[in-house]
């Protein structure tokens, strides 16, 4: 199609999706580089363990070119006209009702694949130097490049079976990853842990696609979005709850939360990857895709909004409490993706920011990670930042970095966290004071326990071990913080300006809706940043001016609550676990007793009848003798009395 | 003379063979007593014949004699067989078939 009749198409601000073709015809490409070397790894065995590592990170790099060329030709398009759609073939034909493998690349699948390849080639080379003692590390990049498949077929998926394929993908690699180190029991409990909780997440994502296909026919994105607007609100509301209990699952919100600081028990690039960057963000990436769904159901982003406020503020409160640098740090990401799904609960005016916030996050959270490992490969794996203190001097580069990623999460001009929270803060605030008021408190908090972080890891004096030697770590694992830090200073600079975040995704999510505001944006933004240093200072007066004893204090009850995640595992465990187990045990006892005791009661009731017959059975022939003439004797007797 | 007499006596030699089957151990005299059994019904049969005046009971008692032949044959084949492998004619003792 040309770029005029595209243009004259496009009047009504109406997409247009066309076939894929040239350089865009090879978006299969994206997925089967990763997925090949995963199979090449997980496959082909100890005979790969020397070239594998370089291979996979080579393949993931391939895939981020590629990306990387599709984009430069994606920008060159006219904007209405840079959706397109492959399919490679029909994969579940039932009579009317078909599955298609297909693809969908338009403006927001296209910022996840440059997202997740370039992030995730920047994790594959820093797990070079981080993995690189580990034994079994073949297996490791195999995992890791089944990931990043899963999740490019999460996001180019044109229609939501497909999407669920790679959301389970993703699940099965974040937990293959939590459990790498397998042999230590609360690291396979962990991953297990994470593993059920998403697939309770997942059973609302497949009774979505069920309640699809009953519905519209079809679960492909463009059926499904044109059919939406016929749908009765009932059916639009029970879909968008129900995609909303799968994003809560797979990006750990409210109530679905308590797996992400458990699996901080995997080798921490995974929790730079998985668990901060992208497989987290999976939650966000699938409301926004299904904005036409959440469009048109007030009650569906009430709820998305809900849950969003609720866990970017638990999410905080919980940060505030942890001294494990990589607990710490996932609190905060429970945070900042309470954010993003509180901005694409506000609908229109929040998709945009939703993914703007997801992207920079990205980068300061995956640098945060990446900053902490390498902290705890100078440490000796000590992960308790009660035993860190004073490390700037004995970690400079990663000190710089992880130093550029806080005052981006927090929000400090001109990095990246900065941009992006503040519109989200502001889209909040223009839809209703409250949930404004929350984000600038999460703000505020967030300042606090990241500022913690930082103080209690970099700053102070020396609270080691006596044989730790902190060094500097390889240069394969500082490149990728420094890039990652780079990303953290411009990304939110690059994308804000002119709108440019708003105007790539507004063929997707739709025009942004114009808000007001009661007070002027530069007020907010002064009273955003005013919070936020308070919460440094709060912590400044707290970690930096005190000296931090290594044993923890016991601490307020809010403190000890928080330390425990707010007892979510206890409630999970008395109102969740404890009567399924009751009910399971139950269910045994019935099987036992119940249904065996009736089988197996009535074959010993044959059985021991049979027995009894079988008494009559002498093995006297004069016996035998004797029965047959009675028989014959009743026989001849009621013969006699009935002919009477 | 009243046939009558014929149809007790046959009852007669019949509650002797059955008693006979039922309290004798040797095989020979059991089959003695069945074969008693055999001849008192071949006896009622005639009786029964004359008492009708049609000849039916005594085709019946011939086919009785035919089958009591057979009988004999097998019977005491059998019998003989028992005894070479058991030592023994008692019909208590053959009880292998048992559980």
């Amino acid at each position: 199609m040309n770029a005029a009749a595209i243009a004259q198409l496009s009047e009504g601000g109406e997409q247009v999706i066309s076939e894929a073709t040239g350089i865009f015809g090879l978006t299969w490409l994206l997925i089967a580089l990763p997925l090949l070397g995963a199979a090449v790894l997980l496959l082909g065995g100890r005979r790969t363990n020397g070239f594998g590592p370089l291979f996979a990170t080579t393949l993931v790099g391939l895939a981020f070119l590629l990306g990387m060329v599709q984009f430069v030709q994606m920008v060159g398009e006219p904007a209405a006209g840079r959706s397109f759609v492959q399919s490679l073939f029909t994969w579940a034909p039932i009579g009317d009702f078909s599955v298609d493998v297909g693809f969908q690349l338009d403006p927001l699948s296209m910022a996840f694949v440059l997202l997740v390849t370039f992030v995730g080639g920047l994790v594959h080379v820093y797990s070079l130097g981080y993995m690189a003692d580990d034994p079994d590390r073949r297996r490791f990049f195999g995992y890791l490049n089944l990931f990043v498949a899963s999740m490019l077929l999460l996001v180019l998926a044109s229609n939501y079976v497909l999407v669920y394929v790679g959301w389970e993908g993703v699940g099965l690699a974040s937990y293959l990853l939590i459990g790498f180190w397998n042999a230590k029991a609360e690291y396979a409990t962990a991953a297990k842990k994470a593993f059920v909780m998403n697939r309770v997440g997942d059973i609302g994502m497949s009774l979505a696609i069920m309640l699809m296909v009953t519905t519209f026919g079809t679960t492909a994105f463009s059926g499904v979005f044109s059919g939406v607007e016929e749908a009765s609100s009932g059916v639009v509301l029970a879909i968008g709850l129900l995609l909303l209990l799968a994003a809560t699952g797979k990006s750990a919100q409210l109530p679905l939360q308590a797996w992400l600081g458990d699996a901080m028990a995997g080798p921490t690039p995974v929790s730079a990857l998985i668990h901060a960057a992208t497989m987290v963000t999976a939650g966000v990436y699938l409301i926004v895709r299904s904005n036409p769904i959440f469009d048109l159901s007030d009650g569906a982003r009430l709820a998305v909004v809900l849950v969003g406020v609720l866990t970017l503020l638990f999410g905080a409160f919980v940060g505030t409490a942890k001294d494990d640098i990589k607990k710490a740090l996932a609190a905060s990401t429970m945070s900042q993706i309470g954010y993003m799904i509180l901005a694409a609960g506000l609908g229109p005016a929040g998709y945009a920011f939703a993914i703007f916030h997801l992207l920079t996050h990205g980068f300061f959270k995956a640098g945060l990670f990446l900053g902490a490992g390498s902290v705890m490969h100078g440490m000796d794996d000590e992960v308790n930042m009660r035993r860190y203190g004073g490390l700037r001097k004995a970690m400079p580069l990663t000190f710089i970095t992880f130093f550029v990623g806080y005052l981006a999460i927090i929000g400090i001009p001109p990095f990246a966290g900065f941009f992006s929270k503040d519109k989200i803060i502001e889209a909040a605030l223009a839809d209703n004071v409250w949930l404004g008021a929350a984000a600038i408190l999460g703000a505020g908090i967030t300042a606090f326990y990241m500022s913690r972080v930082v103080f209690m890891t970099f700053f102070g004096e020396r609270r080691w071990a006596d044989d730790a030697h902190p060094h500097e770590s390889p240069r394969s694992m500082t490149i990728p913080m420094v890039l990652l830090g780079i990303g953290s200073v411009v990304l939110g600079y690059v994308l804000y300006s002119g709108s440019r975040i708003v105007l790539w995704l507004e063929p997707v999510v739709g025009p942004e809706e114009e808000h007001e505001l009661a007070i002027p944006v530069l007020a907010i933004t002064a009273i955003i940043i005013a919070v936020t240093l308070v919460g440094v200072a709060v912590a400044y007066s707290m970690y930096l001016r005190k000296p931090v004893p290594v044993q923890a204090p016991l601490g307020t009850v809010l403190t000890r609550a928080a330390r425990q995640d707010f007892y979510q595992d206890a409630f999970n465990e008395s109102v969740f676990m404890r009567p399924g187990q009751y009910l399971t045990r139950f269910l045994v006892f019935f099987d036992n007793r119940v249904v065996d005791g009736f089988v197996n009661g009535s074959a010993a009731l044959i059985g021991g009848g049979s027995a009894r017959l079988r008494r009559w059975q002498t093995g006297f022939v004069r016996s035998y003798a004797l029965s047959m003439l009675a028989g014959a004797v009743l026989v001849v007797g009621i013969l006699v009395l009935v002919r009477l | 003379m009243n046939p009558e007499n014929y149809l007790y006596l046959a009852s007669i030699l019949f509650v002797i063979g059955a008693v006979g089957v039922l309290v004798r151990r040797n095989a020979i005299v059991v089959f003695m007593c069945i074969e008693l059994m055999l001849n008192a019904s071949n006896l009622a049969f005639v009786a029964f014949a004359r008492l009708n005046g049609n000849i039916d009971g005594q085709v019946v008692a011939f086919f009785v004699m035919v089958v009591a032949a057979a009988e004999v044959v097998i019977g005491l084949a059998v019998i003989v067989t028992i005894f070479r492998t058991r030592r023994s004619a008692s019909v208590d003792d053959p009880n292998l078939l048992k559980l």
